[in-house]
């Protein structure tokens, strides 16, 4: 091994998954934005920012918009791990540390975290992705599902009404603004919080934007990965040259302009929904 | 016979010599009454007290229903002389000596002019029992605008509405405004709507004698109607219709239908889209725009792809309703059930964090400074 450089950095994305997790926030945010204002079309702001934006035509033209191009990165991901797995025979995809299925250290490490919080016992170690990054998955997947199959539903009512009851639209509607509600509460507050704005990464862990973390935040972060990697000799392959000062430094205005606006958004729906 | 021609003369002399010697003192009064529709009149014809001279100071009160008696008599019998009204014919005809009759432009009971001359007393000095400025209110309604500023003169005045002399408290069985009769005070113009209306629940509801249902007023107003093209009075109707309707007003807040509508836009469907308007029947008829077999067509105005599936969808499906909507309602329950599950655990779980992550931050900080 020779002497590593003044901060080794490690890869821990792919320019892929870091694509998905960009059109993935973007589209969201825009599906928010234009999905809060009807959801809550009744709060004064509503149809004042519908009135900004061009109307309702340009709040539905945004809306399906965002909506096809997350579908399509969903889509794109799903055929990924389909071909990874089927042809590429990478099973690892489906079970082992560096999969995103949940296993039975999961369990365990959510219940040792929770002693851990109390101070019953010492900091779990973590690997490759923490069980609060798997439910931060599952639930972006589940969310997906849902929202997605009653928006289409919706969006092409009388084709979904030759298959389906046209009583299951008024089930559509209910689901997909309440599921919609989850979402943008568990993701600007507790994926926000998770990710990025907790002591151990505040304000903001850019790994997703850059795909690389330093050496003592891979130790800190995911222990058992690491020290998994070095005793395999695996991690000498996973090693970068440090991002660059543009990219870290786009990545933080990224990553702050869209936490802020979901904050917002977060502010908006929590006080309309009070409201309701 | 020479006898008689003799005394007709003396008489006649002795009148024109009466009309003079009036005029000798009260010239001022000869101007406008010869213009007015009594100039065929003698100054005695309504001073009838007056048969010498020199009179009183004081004549006696003029009583205009020595020859209009049949009009006299609808002011007696109206809310004006019950509310005590002084000068009950001058207040609304103007200067005793100067009347015009109504067909003259000039006159204060002229059609254009009547709004004004009724607003004299019933403006901001005086509004009616609910304080409504109903004088304003009036001018600025589709019907105060073409009478007051287009001149229109078929277009509703006072008048039309209320009458001329016989006007009557809206709560008096004979009035015209009275909630029973004020369909056919409308359609006395609007015949076309006052049919639609007739054929329909409310009309059929209100002709049954039904006080509760509704007349043209209760949905158009009655001094404040407007133009119904306009986006502005569409998307006032869902809260009118509401009024009564409060139930189906509320699961209506519940749909997309709704949703689109609150952002100010009335290119979505309200109540009249589907219900339509003056011949509204209910859902049990098979004539209604929302009966089972028609609700292809009426969704179809907007959704072209309609179909016998898509019509099963409820547009004011109640979500709180488990017996009539059983998976609304489950779904309803379950969804927040899954909310408050989700975010509370994981509230909990980001608190718990929080907590401890900052206190393992200070006390790494503090073994830094202090090792």
């Amino acid at each position: 091994m020779t002497a590593p450089a003044a901060a080794p950095y490690y890869r821990r994305f792919s320019l892929g998954q870091r694509y998905l997790h960009a059109v993935l926030l973007s589209t969201f945010l825009g599906l928010a934005l234009t999905g809060l204002t009807l959801r809550f079309s009744a709060a004064h702001w509503a149809a004042t920012f519908a009135h900004i934006v061009g109307g309702f035509a340009a709040i539905r033209f945004f809306h399906l918009f965002c909506a096809v191009l997350l579908t399509a990165a969903f889509l794109a991901h799903v055929g990924n791990l389909v071909y990874r797995i089927a042809a590429k025979r990478e099973l690892d995809l489906l079970w082992g540390p560096n999969s995103m299925v949940p296993r039975w250290k999961d369990f365990v490490d959510f219940y040792r975290n929770l002693k851990y919080f109390l101070w019953l016992g010492p900091k779990p170690k973590f690997d490759r992705y923490a069980y609060w990054e798997k439910v931060d998955y599952w639930a972006v997947f589940w969310g997906m599902g849902i929202i997605g199959f009653s928006g289409y539903a919706m969006w092409f009512a009388p084709f979904f009404a030759r298959v389906f009851p046209g009583s299951w639209l008024n089930v559509a509607l209910l689901i997909h603004g309440e599921e919609a509600i989850l979402a943008v509460a568990f993701i600007f507050s507790i994926h926000f919080f998770n990710g990025h704005l907790r002591p151990d990464s505040f304000p903001m862990d850019v790994t997703i934007f850059t795909g690389t973390q330093s050496e003592e935040e891979f130790k800190h972060r995911h222990p058992e990965e690491y020290g998994r990697l070095a005793h395999s000799g695996e991690l000498e392959k996973l090693r970068r040259e440090p991002p660059p000062l543009w990219l870290r430094n786009f990545a933080r205005i990224f990553g702050t302009a869209a936490i802020l606006t979901g904050f917002v958004l977060l502010a908006l729906t929590v006080i309309a929904f009070w409201n309701e | 016979m020479r006898q008689l021609v003799l005394l007709s003369l003396a008489c006649l002399v002795r009148l024109c010599a009466a009309e003079l010697d009036c005029v000798s003192c009260h010239d001022e009064k000869a101007g406008p009454f010869q213009a007015s529709v009594h100039a065929t009149l003698k100054c005695t014809g309504c001073h009838s007290d007056i048969t010498a001279f020199p009179h009183p100071e004081n004549s006696g009160k003029v009583n205009c229903g020595t020859c209009h008696a049949d009009n006299a008599a609808d002011v007696a019998a109206s809310v004006h002389a019950k509310a005590g009204v002084p000068q009950a014919c001058i207040g609304c005809h103007g200067e005793p000596h100067g009347i015009l009759t109504s067909k003259d432009a000039a006159s204060s009971t002229y059609a254009t002019n009547l709004p004004r001359t009724c607003g004299t007393c019933h403006s901001k000095s005086f509004p009616d029992q609910r304080g409504k400025q109903i004088y304003a209110q009036y001018l600025d309604s589709i019907h105060g605008m073409a009478v007051t500023k287009q001149g229109l003169l078929v277009a509703a005045n006072c008048s039309s509405c209320h009458g001329t002399h016989k006007i009557l408290a809206s709560r008096d069985p004979q009035s015209r405004t009275n909630h029973a009769n004020i369909p056919s005070t409308c359609g006395a113009c609007h015949q076309g709507p006052l049919t639609a209306y007739r054929s329909g629940i409310h009309g059929q509801k209100v002709a049954a004698g039904n006080t509760r249902a509704p007349v043209c007023s209760d949905c158009h107003t009655a001094h404040q109607i407007a133009r119904v093209e306009t986006a502005e009075w569409q998307m006032k109707t869902t809260a009118t219709c509401g009024r009564c309707h409060v139930q189906q007003l509320r699961t209506y807040h519940d749909t997309f239908h709704a949703q689109v509508s609150a952002l100010g836009y009335v290119d979505t469907a309200h109540c009249w889209d589907c219900h339509g308007f003056h011949d509204i029947l209910p859902a049990s008829n098979p004539k209604s725009t929302v009966a089972r077999a028609n609700l292809i067509t009426t969704c179809g105005k907007c959704h072209s792809g309609a179909n016998r599936g898509f019509v099963t969808y409820e547009p004011h499906a109640d979500r709180h309703n488990a017996q009539a909507y059983p998976l609304l309602h489950f779904a309803s329950v379950f969804m927040n059930l899954l909310l408050s599950g989700v975010l509370g655990l994981f509230v909990l779980h980001t608190i718990l964090w929080l907590i401890r992550s900052t206190a393992e931050h200070r006390a790494a900080r503090a073994e830094r400074i202090n090792p």
